[in-house]
């Protein structure tokens, strides 16, 4: 029985490893020009975590495997070095691996969060509620509108509460229900939510980030690769969360500058 | 320490049956009854989980019956969107509350504690009975609300503001069902914080003579731990519970912002913080985390420690790595909001702590491991589900590493990958703690041993399946899946549909095989071979009583303790192991004194 265990206890890990070595299953394509770095610290802790993993359970194993069917009148034994040198190993080769992990994973997320972005980064907002996504661009006077949340309507297609005919900066701004952006330019997301939590997640972008209610939040990237892409929600919402969702649309700069004049027309 | 010599049996043996099976103050009844509740409420909180996988695999299949338990939740037995949230929730609610807090901590704990620490009962049995019958209350509260207006809350057992707290202008179940829900753990809470009263003060108050604290066996050291976790943690739920009901019932804005706008209405509520909740909430939520595990770790250390027959490299490093979990636990619970919108630079201080609690972790692991060696371990349903338990950890625990960085949290945040991580290191463990808890103490209990040969196919089923199930949460939590969502329609999604039929059959599975269990549990207790008062040949204060103990425990004569409680193999004594009882002197320079 505790040789079976054993024995299924190695196979289980093995197995669980195979589609991850392999590389059956892995992060999606990375197309954002900060992903590389997340990219990297993802395969290192990978590479760590595996070790682990496949050593500790192989070892629980063994131990089973030998210790299970000792012969009668066999005296216990202890592990050579006793409790210290186990105390030891764990603060030396854990600590090591933390400590290099949370100080190679801080410059990945300072690369993302504490560096600023370009004084000519091209500013869209995105606006969430129950249950879709709707963008705003700031036309060519390049400033936003402010919102008056008393005169959203969604059935007069208001969703961001512009007052068009009393604001100036309103009046070209553009809202759209999908996204557009050019590619290999820096894009200033700035963030807001109309009613409740939600969160904009682009795997490939390597970007989630929670809209938060009251707090408008913005974040920086930049795509390096024309395609189509989806936004989804990762924050539950309601009933319809599993379906709020919008398409990001990566583009050459010509056919980004086409595709905004139309959404203008539109307006 | 009291001195068991001057110290009456605190109450004399109920006669009615009523005192004596109902409104008990015995802490063994008591116990007895947390396990029940914890039974009944994980075959709830499983049912559900199949409905919602069957939901994720075949989301058109009409489930017989399911028109019963809601008409408007699933017309034609096929779940509407919001329902499978809401199914979602209470999964989660009824399992992290009513069965990993109750049966590991409040059921065992309960029942053991005051043995082995050598004591006649609790020293407050009122308090005692009151915080199973305040818990039985909160379970009933929950449940109620399946069956009022719009059913249960659909917000997920983390229940985050403002969803949660802006009424049922949100949807279905976010008015009477939230309240519900957050008057249910406001009680359960009450309860939480009577019984770790109970629990902290007969281990510093109740030991008898000889037993230090460093002679507490491991078991009753991680209640200890955990009931001290349990004083604080709950501490902080409650007020933000009632602060939740105030913004349904008396229109505070606590964690609603202003400027709310929903069915273009601006909703009448000004000046909260939506993250305010997310605070309060895992300042408790990740101490949770540890208050399920660690009786875990200590009932399996216990269990064994007894089948090794030797006892642990160290006992003290085990105590101070429990113990140093407890309080990191409270350092690190801004893990879960790294992309929440928090100051990105929090998110970096929560991380390091998040990192280094691997380290405590690893030496509990190593200890486990090293103390595997040079052992002669007997194979039993008991120790196999402890062996079982340090493996389900280990995968669990690893895939901690990447969760405790925030910038692969950006990846992982919200996928299924965080759903495999926390079942495996949190859910699965802790019921292989319990399993392993229940073989090993059954006979105690009842006096009848449990099936050895069911209790090992039930073990087989669930070890297998168990991986089978939440393994592959993590591929698909690699491949961006998110979690809490009724039906998979993105276009990246779709593809990943098969590996979550696979994983409802193994979960159908699974469960299934659990019927062997209760099978085992219920003919056992009725009809198992009679039990002896020392079945495991254990060294500490449980066995050395009767099966099942009496009223007070020890009988006439209080124990007086001699020896640490893991005298395993010890040279020079005639069998290979000696009581904590027996005044037999042992030649052992490791003895904890």
């Amino acid at each position: 029985m505790a040789k079976i265990f054993a024995v299924t206890i190695v196979l289980i890990a093995i197995g669980s490893a195979i589609p991850i070595v392999m590389n059956t299953w892995h992060l999606p394509e990375d197309i954002s020009t900060h992903g590389p770095l997340i990219d990297e610290q993802y395969a290192d802790t990978m590479v760590e975590a595996g070790v682990s993993f496949l050593a500790s359970q192989f070892l629980l194993a063994f131990f089973i495997w030998k210790f299970s069917s000792v012969k009668p009148g066999t005296k216990t034994r202890n592990f050579p070095g006793g409790a210290m040198g186990l105390v030891i190993a764990a603060f030396l080769l854990v600590g090591t691996e933390v400590l290099a992990l949370g100080v190679f994973g801080a410059k990945a997320w300072a690369s993302v969060y504490f560096t600023p972005a370009a004084a000519n980064a091209m500013p869209v907002q995105v606006q969430a509620g129950q249950f879709a996504f709707y963008f705003r661009y700031p036309g060519p006077d390049g400033k936003f509108g402010p919102l008056h949340p008393d005169q959203i309507n969604e059935a007069n297609a208001n969703f961001f509460g512009l007052d068009t005919s009393h604001d100036q900066d309103s009046k070209d701004d553009i809202v759209t229900a999908e996204m557009a952006i050019p590619v290999n330019r820096e894009i200033l997301l700035l963030m807001h939510s109309k009613d409740l939590g939600h969160s904009f997640f682009v795997p490939e972008l390597r970007v989630q980030q929670d809209f938060v209610p009251g707090l408008d939040l913005s974040i920086h990237f930049t795509a390096t690769k024309v395609g189509k892409y989806e936004i989804v929600c990762t924050q539950l919402c309601g009933l319809g969360h599993y379906n709020m969702k919008a398409y990001l649309e990566v583009m050459s700069q010509g056919d980004f500058d086409n595709w905004l004049k139309q959404q203008a027309a539109l307006q | 320490m009291h001195d068991p010599a001057a110290h009456a049996v605190q109450h004399a043996a109920p006669t009615s049956f009523i005192r004596k099976h109902i409104f008990s103050l015995d802490h063994k009844v008591i116990g007895k009854q947390y396990y029940a509740l914890a039974l009944v409420a994980v075959v709830w909180g499983m049912v559900l989980s199949w409905l919602m996988r069957i939901h994720l695999g075949w989301g058109n299949y009409a489930i017989p019956g399911l028109h019963w338990l809601s008409s408007t939740g699933a017309p034609g037995n096929i779940m509407t969107p919001e329902y499978y949230l809401q199914l979602m929730t209470m999964h989660g609610t009824i399992m992290v509350f009513f069965v990993l807090t109750t049966a590991p901590f409040a059921a065992f704990g309960n029942f053991f504690l005051p043995i082995q620490v050598g004591a006649e009962d609790m020293p407050f049995p009122h308090f005692n009975m009151m915080s199973f019958w305040v818990t039985f209350v909160a379970f009933v509260v929950l449940v109620a609300s399946f069956f009022v207006g719009d059913g249960p809350s659909l917000g997920g057992w983390t229940q985050y503001a403002p969803l949660s707290a802006v009424g049922s202008v949100a949807g279905p179940g976010e008015g009477l069902g939230v309240v519900l829900w957050a008057t249910s753990i406001a009680i359960f809470c009450v309860g939480q914080l009577l019984g770790s009263l109970n629990f902290i003060t007969t281990t510093l108050d109740m030991r008898t003579r000889g037993m230090s604290l460093m002679r507490l066996p491991l078991s009753a050291w991680a209640w200890f731990i955990t009931s001290v976790m349990g004083l604080t943690a709950f501490a902080v739920l409650m007020p933000a519970c009632i602060l939740l009901i105030l913004d349904h019932v008396a229109g505070t804005s606590f964690f609603v912002s202003s400027n709310e706008v929903i069915n273009s209405q601006v909703l009448p509520h000004s000046g909260g913080s939506t993250l305010l909740w997310q605070h309060l909430f895992w300042f408790f939520g990740h101490p949770e985390v540890y208050i399920a595990i660690l009786p875990g770790m200590g009932i399996v250390s216990h269990v064994l420690i007894t089948n090794m027959r030797k006892p642990m490299l160290s006992h003290r490093v085990l105590i101070y790595s429990m113990g140093s979990l407890a309080v990191l636990s409270y350092m690190v619970y801004g893990h879960h909001m790294f992309v929440s919108g928090m100051n990105p630079f929090s998110s970096l201080a929560f991380s390091f702590p998040t990192l280094i609690i691997t380290i405590p972790s690893t030496i509990v692991v190593l200890i486990w491991l090293g103390s595997l060696y040079g052992s002669k371990l007997r194979i039993n349903t008991a120790s196999l589900f402890a062996l079982g338990f340090i493996s389900m950890f280990i995968s669990g625990g690893i895939s901690g590493f990447f969760l405790a960085q925030p910038s692969i949290d950006i990846m992982l945040h919200a996928t299924y990958f965080v759903v495999g991580h926390f079942h495996l290191v949190m859910a699965v463990a802790a019921i292989f703690g319990i399993f392993s808890g229940t073989y090993f103490w059954f006979p105690k209990m009842r006096g009848r041993m449990l099936n050895e040969t069911l209790g090992k196919l039930h073990f087989w089923l669930t070890f297998v399946g168990a991986y089978c199930i939440f393994m592959p949460f993590h591929y698909l939590g690699i491949a961006a899946n998110v979690r809490r969502y009724q039906a998979f329609t993105d276009d990246y999604l779709v593809p990943l549909i098969p590996v979550h039929k696979f994983i409802t059959i193994a979960a159908l599975l699974t469960g299934l095989s659990q019927l062997i269990f209760i099978y085992n549990l219920i003919h056992s207790y009725f009809a198992g071979k009679p039990a002896a008062d020392n079945p495991w040949e254990g060294t500490s204060l449980e066995w050395s009583t009767a099966t099942p103990p009496p009223h007070n425990n020890f009988g006439d004569k209080m124990p007086v303790v001699y020896h640490d409680p893991y005298q395993y193999s010890v040279e020079g004594t005639g069998a290979d192991f000696v009581m904590q009882t027996s005044p037999e002197p042992v030649n052992n320079p490791r003895e904890e004194k």
